[in-house]
């Protein structure tokens, strides 16, 4: 009965959908109010018809509904229930779900959040995210329904692959899906915009906070995948360039250009166009990783149960929705008014060269994901293209953009004077060499990619410094501002992390009979043997250990499993980690090298990974910052009294 | 068309990619061993550990080298299709290559499923296969009689790809 | 128990936790820390072909251990770098290379981001130039003045 329920709710906010799509346009188009009013009760219904929807989903998996085929097969009566419940958006169908239900809640927000704005506007806004829902909600209900019922429902359903039960799956697909999802507000803005044919510092002003909280949690999901990477799959590797981790990042990349464009246009009115396009083509990069990770085109860890019937039509989706963007772009692009002059040397040509080396770095990564497809497609065979590529070619391309971070913020809009602002910063260039030169060092041996990557955190950190100073003198700081030094010190942290890890971590592979010690990274380990343990759908194999440091001292005891889940084949390896600012340090039981599984000899394996919570902490202050931006008083002012410029006239 | 097409036309032409791609599948890795000699090797028989094969023995004939396993699941599917094959009065050779096996499960596997092949190779670490390419079982091998790798089944042979590809192959390499 | 027992035990606990002065230091899984250390160097560039999508050397799988041990021989061998990539590669075909080799075929590839870069700089330059001839600032009047001032008067309250 529920899911039956739940199918229904979903094929009635198809419906619902399908009016908030078209009235509010049309009715924009026509000027007819009654229709413009149409625009937030019909998302608020589609809202709740889907929420409605996904409930009884959720349902279907609380209650172990086996006769429902989607709950057969991702769930098991032995699952706890923290993974039953996340299990929902464990497989191709409830992640689809998912989508549209985060698609529908951003359009909620929208349609809740946005009093202030003149409501032909929102209609449109809201239209085109309608639109965008029926073409979601056609893929789901046609191809991909998650509330098919199994003829005869087994007694015992097929459980969720081990790798995922993991409180992982709980936050990593919901933030990402957010983000990814949200770029769809900034690409419905950007169309609202070219649909009115009024484009304007206006419109950036009221994009720039919902494509940057998009770009927050777009931020922390990738930076979740990456840590949930690290220490799941017990290699110790947290970013392998899989195309459907590529698939995340080439929208975050160009969201990051976007929200700089943004800044330029909501300030000085320029780059209408070029902001225009970049809305259109984060959103376009969200839906094409969609394409990429479902249709089985590439091959990849993540990718879900392929099928090329609906690899087809979500290409089919992906041209109507992009290609018709991209056509009302060409056609209006032409017609927008170029916005203030400025400069060679001004902040506008600063965050022109950012979102110069965003994009390339961004196409960069395209080429690389696609590449293979492409000699395939031209009859070349098959060629493989992996992390040294993409790290050969995409770190030379970032390395300019942290010395511009230190520029950018200082220079003046329209025309900056760029001596002034070098005999300013030139306490960061000291500071730079000093730590390109001493750092490395201090860490254990002098490396020349080490040292350049430091001497550049210590350029961004000690301009950053400067500018805070100086601004300080000229009053206090908006939280706009602050955010932005907040992320920009994000991504300095970040950029240390991946640095030291990279360059200084440490593997030791060795064979343990217990009583016996093993050294790597000032830590040494101490076996003690394996006992056999259960878990409530696994039997594990639990390594004890004695972590001691460098003076001999007792630091603490780490747990790393192996298990053998019910229901899978493989053996999983479950790592323990010892947490530090400074550094981690990770055991990891391979495999017995005996029949002997509790007294006789192990394979294992011990990291020391430098500084590599860095990476993630500096993920997360640049989504603060994020937050922070998006925060800012003057996104939530209200529409003034009459003496005000009427908001939304062409520039 | 003015310059704000050009992102147009680029999208267009990555559907396009798209579209193509969709038809193939980028898990099938084609062999560089097809028209090389087949890599030569020497290793016991499975039923026989006394006696030793090598492709050489094979030279002047066209045959068939396909490499199964005991574990291997999708092996059951294209055996009855070996089986079959090999009971037609034109058939040609077949030589199996138990693959990383035990021996007494490969002979049993045979027994039960029946045994198509003049000789099965016993592979016991592997090294044969990785010389052949071999990296996802079964996986077969037409070779002609200059013992030269002509053709590559990656996966089971069914019947179609039996009738389209290898009989015709092997009808132009016996003229 | 008693408060003797209690301390013995204590004793013990600290015993236990103590610097491993006498414990055995670990023998390396692999017999030739050198020779591991190319290998890992070598097979994390090569791809594991029964994966879905890893490398070499962090794979578990069965193909990639037998893979792994004949780099392992190969390497004792002496052979270089390069003759390994070849060995696997004229087996395997360059679907097994992480890294593309450099040919015609890649040319694309490799030169396609630098290439990229470079267009993007140019275009931004060209784009800047003409921009600065198109805009033209034009002062504001006195009646577009005020209301300026008024605005900005209202923005601060």
């Amino acid at each position: 009965m529920i899911p039956e329920l739940g199918h229904f709710a979903l094929i009635l906010a198809f419906f619902v959908a399908l009016v908030q799509g078209v009235l509010p346009l049309v009715g924009a188009h026509k000027n007819r109010a009654d229709w413009i009013a149409v625009a937030r009760p019909a998302t608020a219904a589609t809202f709740l018809l889907v929420g409605v929807s996904f409930a009884c989903l959720t349902w279907a998996f609380y209650v172990n509904d086996f006769s429902v085929e989607y709950v057969a097969g991702h769930s098991n009566t032995q699952l706890p229930l923290m993974y039953r419940l996340s299990a929902v958006w464990g497989g191709h169908e409830g992640s689809l779900l998912l989508w549209v239900f985060m698609l529908v809640g951003w359009a909620a927000a929208v349609a809740a959040f946005s009093r202030q704005l003149p409501a032909a506007m929102v209609a449109r806004v809201l239209g085109v995210l309608g639109l965008v829902t029926v073409g979601l909600m056609a893929f789901v209900i046609l191809t991909s329904n998650p509330f098919d019922r199994l003829m005869s429902p087994p007694a015992e359903g097929r459980s969720l692959n081990p790798l995922l039960q993991d409180p992982g799956l709980i936050y990593h697909p919901p933030l990402l899906y957010m983000g990814y999802v949200g770029m769809a507000v900034a690409y419905a803005f950007a169309m609202a915009a070219l649909l009115a044919g009024q484009l304007d510092a206006a419109w950036a002003r009221w994009s720039r906070p919902w494509t940057t909280v998009a770009w927050v949690f777009l931020t922390l999901g990738i930076a979740l995948g990456s840590w949930w990477a690290y220490y799941e799959l017990g290699w110790g590797g947290w970013w392998f360039w899989d195309p459907v981790e590529n698939a995340s990042f080439m929208p975050w990349l160009v969201a990051t250009a976007l929200i700089h464009s943004l800044a330029v246009t909501e300030k000085r009115g320029s780059f209408k166009n070029w902001t225009v396009l970049l809305a259109i083509a984060a959103f376009s990069l969200s839906l094409l990783g969609t394409f990429l990770v479902r249709s089985g085109v590439l091959t990849s860890v993540h990718a879900f149960a392929t099928d090329p019937k609906r690899g087809l039509f979500i290409l089919i989706l992906l041209a109507i929705v992009v290609g018709a963007s991209l056509l009302l772009f060409a056609a209006r692009a032409p017609k927008v008014s170029l916005g203030g002059r400025f400069e060679l040397v001004s902040r506008e040509t600063f965050l022109l060269v950012n979102n110069v080396l965003l994009v390339v770095a961004c196409g960069a990564v395209l080429l690389g994901t696609l590449y293979p497809l492409i000699v395939d497609a031209f009859g070349g065979g098959k060629i493989s293209v992996g992390p040294p590529y993409f790290n050969a070619v995409f770190i030379p391309i970032m390395l300019p953009l942290l010395v511009l971070v230190a520029l950018g913020p200082v220079a003046r809009w329209k025309q900056a004077d760029l001596p002034a602002m070098l005999k300013k910063l030139w306490p960061a260039a000291v500071v730079a060499v000093a730590a390109g030169i001493v750092l490395p060092m201090l860490a254990g041996k002098w490396h020349a990619y080490v040292a350049l990557a430091l001497a550049l955190v210590g350029w961004m950190t000690a301009a950053l410094v400067l500018q805070t100073i100086e601004r300080f003198k000229a009053g206090s700081p908006t939280a706009s501002w602050w955010g932005m030094q907040l992320a920009h010190f994000g991504l300095a942290v970040m950029v240390v992390g991946i640095a030291m890890v990279s360059t200084y971590e440490e593997e030791r592979d060795v064979r343990m009979e217990p009583g016996e010690t093993v050294s790597v990274g000032g830590h040494t380990f101490k076996f003690h043997g394996v006992r056999e343990s259960r878990g409530p759908n696994y039997t594990a194999d639990v390594g004890d250990f004695d972590v001691f440091l460098a003076n001999g001292k007792f630091l603490r005891k780490l747990y790393p499993e192996k298990r053998d889940y019910d229901t899978s084949q493989m053996p999983m390896t479950e790592a323990a980690i010892d947490p530090g600012f400074t550094r981690d340090v990770y055991v990891s039981l391979a495999e017995p090298l005996s029949p002997d599984k509790e007294n006789g000899p192990w394979a294992v394996r011990v990291y020391f990974k430098p500084f590599v919570g860095w990476i993630w902490g500096g993920s997360l202050l640049m989504a603060l910052g994020g937050l922070l931006a998006a925060a800012d008083r003057r996104y939530r002012i209200r529409a003034k009294s009459s003496s005000a410029v009427p908001a939304g006239a062409p520039a | 068309m003015n310059k704000f097409t050009l992102p147009l036309i680029g999208f267009v032409a990555l559907v396009a990619l798209l579209a193509v791609g969709l038809n193939l599948n980028p898990r099938e890795v084609p062999s560089p061993l097809v028209g090389k000699p087949a890599p030569d090797f020497k290793v016991p028989h499975l039923h026989d550990p006394g006696a030793e094969f090598s492709p050489k023995e094979m030279l002047g004939k066209v045959w068939l080298f396909n490499v199964w396993a005991s574990w291997c699941v999708s092996c059951r599917e294209e055996h009855p299709i070996i089986v079959e094959y090999t009971k037609r009065p034109d058939a040609i050779p077949v030589i199996g290559l138990n693959y990383k096996d035990k021996r007494d499960d490969g002979q049993r596997w045979l027994a039960r499923f029946g045994d198509p092949y003049v000789l099965s190779a016993f592979d016991l670490d592997g090294r044969v296969g990785i010389n052949y390419g071999v990296y996802g079982v079964p996986e077969t091998y037409l070779i002609d009689k200059q013992g030269v790798i002509r053709f590559k089944q990656i996966g089971p042979i069914t019947p179609k790809v039996l009738e389209e590809k290898i009989l015709p192959l092997v009808k132009e390499l016996n003229s | 128990m008693n408060l003797s027992l209690k301390l013995l035990l204590a004793a013990c606990a600290a015993l236990s936790f103590s610097l491993p002065v006498q414990a055995k230091e670990a023998a390396p899984l692999a017999e030739d820390p050198v020779v591991e250390k190319r290998l890992i160097k070598i097979s994390a560039e090569l791809r594991c072909l029964v994966c879905q999508n890893e490398s070499l050397a962090g794979s578990q799988a069965e193909l990639a251990k037998d893979l792994r041990e004949e780099v392992r021989g190969l390497i004792k061998e002496g052979k270089s770098d390069r003759e390994v990539k070849d060995f696997l590669v004229s087996r395997y075909g360059e679907f097994v290379l992480y890294r593309p080799q450099i040919k015609p075929t890649t040319y694309l590839l490799w030169g396609g981001p630098f290439l990229l870069l470079f267009i993007g700089l140019f275009a931004l330059v060209r784009f800047l130039k003409q921009r600065s001839k198109m805009v033209v600032d034009t002062p504001l009047s006195d009646e577009e003045k005020k209301r300026a001032e008024a605005l900005l008067k209202d923005g601060q309250s």
